[in-house]
């Protein structure tokens, strides 16, 4: 397409990039200055004088927040979490797809059983009879209470099972024909052909349990049980002064819970932050394949 | 292959929706399920008489349709707006940090926008008295609460729906712009005429989707928030379940809110579904 440039369409394109470019930099604008927060000195900060470059710099919020006991425990759990629930549910989701993309005469029941599992998304009994299935099953206080409970995420299903219905069904039946049964036609076959949808939803289940919180909150009953999240919750949302042991009052005087609180908003985001670059690169595939059908 | 996510599904999504008989229980938990006293609708009834249960409701629909007709106008301009961008670095670093938010959660954007908007040391009313304006406290007056509510929702979301109508419109057949190009059609007319057209599908469906929504105003997002000064305006059904249940402990009144909400959203989501597979063709799966 030949273009040409006329002073209307340079007047367009310098106000559309520039809007654009406004509204990306609002988008981040919180951040940064968050983030100068954390590493300005307390005084500064409390001052109002940081706004998005450190003032008096320095990263005593950092080593206080790293040497404190609470706060790493709180992080171990949350890997934890993220580690053994994340695989659960992933390995989930591609064992209960793969069956699903099938057709019924393959599987007997195929429409049954994925009504079966999208009624869930549909209608749900609400929080508290959740709550109390959750304790009359046993686990509250514990990992599996974390894990398990939301370890079907019939989104994903969904996402493989379109992902995997599109590849050519050929493939399969050669390998059926070759002698291979179900779950070796699925583990060497179909995963290996699915890995960029299987990476978008490892990245998505990763990212939810990182950022999970609430269930940690009803869930464990005691604080040091908290991952990561649910710490900042309490933390950041509804601090309690009076709890603080007078050394640590001393100490907390000292950095000001401002910029304490700004080092942990960024040491919670920074694992985020650093799977950003592989969530771009899989997420916008993953929105195609998961709305988009023939 | 199916059985341990049946069982799974079981267990934590079909047993709590037989809990819902709790409802219509006194509840007990010491007594249990089949221990505790039936009293029929009295728990809907102790709701209805609640002071602030009517405008708990409005303030959920309020918000959420709000939140639903901003968030689907801001993405639609944003989109056809990067449409327009030829030089794919700044296409692609727009896209890079706008969507950012969408993947923290209300916890870390909750920390955010407490320092941020704080009335006393928070930026953006450093910004406004700097301009001579007066400090507003956006997260403490309750004619402040919901549209904050709405604006720090859409800054979460809005990156992420935008990249959705921008996947709607690799779609468009480039030989569409050309033809319109030989006719003497300028940028404005293709946009018009072939851009918006071209997105109709998706945004349709996304409407549509919404629907199911109403009930939905965001309870992560309220939860980490809201202040008691702020329940008049930013209360919301889920956060008054979380209370009345599992703060008070009167679990038949909250399991009643809660089915009250799940069975009007679940009509409500059929109905949406109905809308995007006859206008749109939509299939889940």
């Amino acid at each position: 397409m030949a273009h040409h440039t006329s002073w209307p369409r340079k007047c367009f394109v310098f106000f559309n990039s520039t809007v654009l470019i406004v509204i990306s930099v609002l988008c981040l604008f919180p951040l940064v200055h968050v983030l100068a927060i954390s590493f300005s000195s307390s005084s500064a900060a409390s001052a109002g004088l940081v706004k998005l470059w450190p003032v008096n710099f320095t990263v005593k919020s950092y080593t206080y927040m790293l040497k404190d006991p609470a706060f790493l425990k709180s992080f171990a759990v949350s890997v934890n979490r993220v580690l053994w629930g994340g695989s659960l549910s992933i390995l989930l989701s591609v064992i209960t797809a793969y069956p699903l993309s099938k057709n019924s005469a393959a599987l007997s029941g195929r429409t049954f059983y994925a009504w079966f599992f999208v009624f869930t998304i549909l209608f749900n009994g609400g929080l508290i009879p959740w709550y109390m299935t959750i304790k009359n099953v046993g686990i509250m206080g514990t990992m599996w209470a974390l894990i398990l409970p939301g370890a079907v995420t019939v989104f994903n299903i969904i996402l493989l099972l379109n992902f995997f219905r599109g590849l050519p069904k050929e493939l399969e039946e050669s390998a059926f024909m070759d002698g291979a049964g179900y779950w070796s036609a699925m583990w060497r076959l179909v995963v290996p052909l699915s890995l960029p949808s299987i990476a978008t939803i490892s990245l998505f289940t990763l990212v939810f349990h990182w950022n999970s919180w609430f269930d940690g909150l009803i869930l464990m009953n005691s604080p040091d049980k908290y991952p990561l999240s649910t710490y900042l919750q309490t933390v950041l949302i509804t601090t309690q002064l009076a709890e603080l042991r007078t050394e640590e009052l001393r100490l907390f005087m000292e950095i000001s819970d401002r910029t304490t609180k700004a080092a942990q908003i960024f040491l919670g985001t920074l694992p985020i932050l650093l799977v950003y670059p592989f969530l771009q690169r899989y997420f916008t595939k993953g929105i195609v394949l998961g709305s988009v059908k023939e | 292959m199916l059985l341990p996510a049946i069982v799974l599904t079981l267990v934590f999504s079909y047993i709590p929706i037989a809990g819902i008989v709790i409802a219509f229980q006194k509840f007990q938990p010491t007594q249990g399920l089949f221990g505790s006293r039936w009293i029929g609708w009295d728990n809907f009834i102790y709701v209805t008489r609640l002071p602030g249960a009517y405008q708990v409701v409005w303030n959920t629909i309020y918000i959420a349709i709000l939140k639903i007709v901003v968030g689907l106008a801001v993405p639609i301009t944003v989109s056809l707006m990067l449409n327009e961008v030829r030089r794919d670095f700044l296409r692609r670093s727009v896209q890079t940090f706008i969507y950012l938010p969408h993947f923290l959660s209300w916890v870390i954007l909750g920390g955010i926008l407490i320092d941020v908007l704080s009335p006393s040391e928070g930026i953006v009313n450093q910004l406004l008295t700097s301009l001579g304006l007066e400090p507003i406290y956006f997260l403490g007056k309750n004619s402040w609460f919901p549209y904050t509510l709405v604006m720090t929702d859409v800054w979460k979301e809005f990156g992420f729906s935008t990249i959705v109508y921008l996947a709607a419109l690799t779609s468009i057949n480039p030989a569409l712009y050309e033809a319109a190009w030989i006719d003497g059609a300028n940028r404005w007319r293709q946009a018009w005429h072939i851009t918006l057209p071209g997105m109709l599908p998706i945004i349709v469906l996304m409407m549509t989707l919404s629907l199911g929504n109403v009930l939905n105003a965001g309870f992560d997002q309220v939860f980490n928030l809201y202040s008691p000064q702020v329940y008049e305006s930013g209360d919301i059904i889920d956060t008054f379940v979380y209370r009345i249940g599992l703060i008070d402990a009167k679990y038949g009144v909250a399991t009643a809110v809660g089915l009250f909400k799940s069975a009007v959203s679940l009509l409500l989501i059929s109905v949406s579904y109905w809308f995007a597979y006859r206008f749109a063709n939509y299939r889940i799966f």
